[in-house]
């Protein structure tokens, strides 16, 4: 018999819906309230969940440190990225619009902040998930010799 | 092609590092990330210079971001003064870089070290950022942006000594607070005028006259930059920071984030607000002033008896923000083309001194002045590199100091203030104290008989030496920084008219 057996049998049903509504945030956020900051919070606090409820060792084997280390720096570049993709194609920094050329919708205002908030959502749940991997895995004691 | 690319320079100058951060976070193996940040160091200081030989050449360059125009858009506006700030950040940022590799291998742990230049860049970026940006939101960005980078590269001293971790969090509270002050400013005159972009509020503030929010807000953001600037009672954070941190983090941060910061409140003070705000004269007169002339004294005694050579230079960079922070509350072309001046040439003393400790620390393993003792004899080209950026401190003729001092000088004679003059010299003589200090140990004593110190290796040697003669040929040539000060401070009191 497990400990906590309800606490997990209940965060295993709960972790689906949060990451649902992450993605709704996310990929709403251009019409609705949201966007990646909060998508990416709530994408993080599925994972933290999990690590809390199931343990360190269990969550980095779902994502390793390396890899959530990778995350945040991939959603940098995707930013910037569509910064430099804008350049390429003559436009200024960030001017969505050539992305998507003589549109009467500005089609590419809309792809442009898409990409450029999927790449913040990515970053700040990797970060968050990264604190959580900091402040969980830090040493409780701290040895005379380390001061 | 190139032509083409030139158009969008301004954006580069900014993204350009700060896309080479992650790249640099990403890669494992330290001798690459040191390439990539090698080049993009390079990259940018090139695209500053042309930046600045566009600027003389055609006047003020404005970029849109995303093609939004002002003031509705964020608006990168370069003009005499920031062009030059941008030219001396990149510039040290470059050979910062170029020397950090065995200073870095010697003194940041193996695991952060790739870590360590993504932050660079990152830094880099953010300084490059709030230099170049015209919109006063976006100031608060960069300066962020900059501002965590450098808590976390001070923290990396914590593989040398660990009162590095206490040192950051303190620059880490003084610097947030500063942050926050200088955010509700902003958003006091966001209040009052409806704009961010700082022309548009220059031409706003002029038209609204006097105001309490408007004081408020002047207030909250000369007290935030203060903060961030280390303005004498407000540098508590400063010595600790510059002591603990890894010797390149040093070096970089002495020589661009206060000047940068300098140049903010310059930007405020003179652009957003202007000349006819009637507060802004108060301000110069009975609190910058007095704050300058503590600011040149206390922290130089202070210095002199400081036991390790970091220490003491740290000191001695609050005294000469000193030096600026007097230029500035002249409030006349001559006052503020001395702090412009100073503002440079300060940079490329810091930079070389901290820059010859740096060397001093990969063969010592220590900063202390007592544990220099004979080190000319052991590092003959170091100590000497060390000799020729403290002559240019002190301010002996043929240095850039000795410009500085002269151009400081002469503000306080045309304002009819020859006492002002008279203490600048007389707190001359206190940096000579202390540099002597260094020099007489490390000429005049013996080397300990069981010392393995030899001279540093050329990859540090030669951006020290390309520093050293940096403050010895526009101590020469003068003319070439002093007559760009002179068109920024012009500029600076134009705008607000």
């Amino acid at each position: 018999m497990t400990p906590h057996l309800v606490l997990r049998v209940v965060t295993k049903t709960l972790i689906h819906p949060i990451i649902l509504f992450a993605f709704y945030v996310q990929f709403h956020g251009d019409f609705g309230p949201g966007g990646g900051f909060q998508a990416g919070i709530l994408f993080a606090v599925a994972f933290i969940l999990y690590g809390l409820i199931f343990g360190l060792d269990m969550l980095k084997k779902v994502i390793s440190p390396r890899a959530v280390q990778v995350l945040m720096a991939l959603g940098v570049l995707l930013y910037a990225g569509v910064g430099y993709a804008t350049l390429w194609m003559g436009g200024a920094y960030l001017d969505y619009d050539v992305l998507v050329p003589n549109d009467t919708h500005n089609a590419g205002q809309h792809y442009g902040i898409l990409a450029v908030e999927l790449g913040v959502g990515i970053t700040v749940a990797a970060v968050m998930i990264g604190l959580f991997y900091a402040f969980a895995g830090r040493n409780v004691e701290i040895s005379d010799e380390d001061w | 092609m190139l032509a083409q690319i030139s158009l969008h320079f301004p954006a580069l100058q900014v993204v350009l590092p700060l896309i080479a951060s992650p790249i640099c976070m990403v890669l494992r193996r330290e001798r690459a990330a040191w390439g990539v940040a090698l080049v993009v160091s390079w990259a940018s200081f090139l695209i500053a210079a042309h930046l600045l030989i566009q600027v003389l050449d055609e006047g003020v360059i404005s970029y849109h971001m995303g093609g939004w125009p002002p003031p509705w858009g964020i608006e990168y506006r370069i003009d005499a003064l920031n062009a030059f700030v941008l030219l001396l950040v990149s510039g040290i940022g470059a050979l910062v870089i170029t020397y950090a590799h065995k200073s870095v291998i010697a003194e940041i742990s193996p695991d952060n070290r790739c870590r360590f230049y993504a932050l660079f860049l990152l830094s880099l970026a953010g300084l490059l950022g709030v230099t170049i940006t015209g919109d006063a939101f976006n100031v608060f960005v960069f300066l962020e942006i900059a501002s965590l980078s450098t808590y976390v590269m001070v923290a990396l001293g914590a593989g040398h000594d660990k009162r590095a971790l206490s040192s950051s969090i303190s620059y880490l509270i003084a610097g947030t607070i500063g942050a926050t002050f200088f955010i509700i400013g902003v958003g006091l005159l966001y209040m009052a005028t409806g704009t961010l972009n700082m022309m548009d509020l220059a031409a706003r503030i002029a038209d609204l006259g006097d105001s309490r929010t408007l004081r408020a807000a002047f207030a909250f953001i000369v007290v935030g930059i203060g903060l961030k600037l280390a303005i004498f009672p407000l540098h508590l954070w400063l010595p600790n920071a510059y002591t603990y941190a890894p010797s390149v983090v040093t070096s970089f941060v002495a020589a661009t984030s206060t000047k940068v910061a300098v140049y903010v409140l310059m930007r405020f003070v003179f652009t957003v607000f202007g000349t006819r705000f009637e507060f802004q004269g108060l301000t110069l007169t009975y609190l910058f002033l007095p704050l300058a002339l503590l600011g040149m004294f206390v922290p130089s005694i202070v210095a002199v008896f400081q036991e390790n050579a970091k220490r003491m230079l740290a000191y001695s960079s609050i005294a000469q923000i000193g030096y600026m922070l007097l230029g500035i509350s002249f409030a006349t072309v001559a006052g503020l083309s001395a702090a412009t001046i100073h503002l440079f040439n300060h940079g490329l003393m810091k930079g070389t001194l901290f820059m010859v400790l740096g060397a001093v620390a990969y063969r010592l393993r220590s900063t202390d002045i007592a544990s220099m003792a004979g080190l000319a004899s052991l590092m003959p080209w170091t100590m000497a590199a060390f000799v020729g950026g403290g002559l240019s401190l002190i301010g002996v003729p043929l240095t850039v100091g000795f410009i500085s001092k002269w151009f400081l000088i002469q503000a306080a004679l045309e304002s009819g203030q020859w006492w002002i003059a008279a203490l600048v010299v007389i707190s001359s003589l206190i940096a000579a104290v202390y540099v002597w200090r260094v020099v007489e140990v490390a000429y005049l004593q013996p080397a300990p008989a069981d010392s393995q110190a030899t001279e540093a290796p050329l990859s540090m040697l030669i951006p020290i030496w390309v520093l050293v003669l940096a403050n010895f040929y526009f101590g020469i040539h003068a003319s070439l920084t002093t007559n760009m000060a002179t068109r920024a401070a012009e500029m600076l009191l134009g705008a607000g008219t």
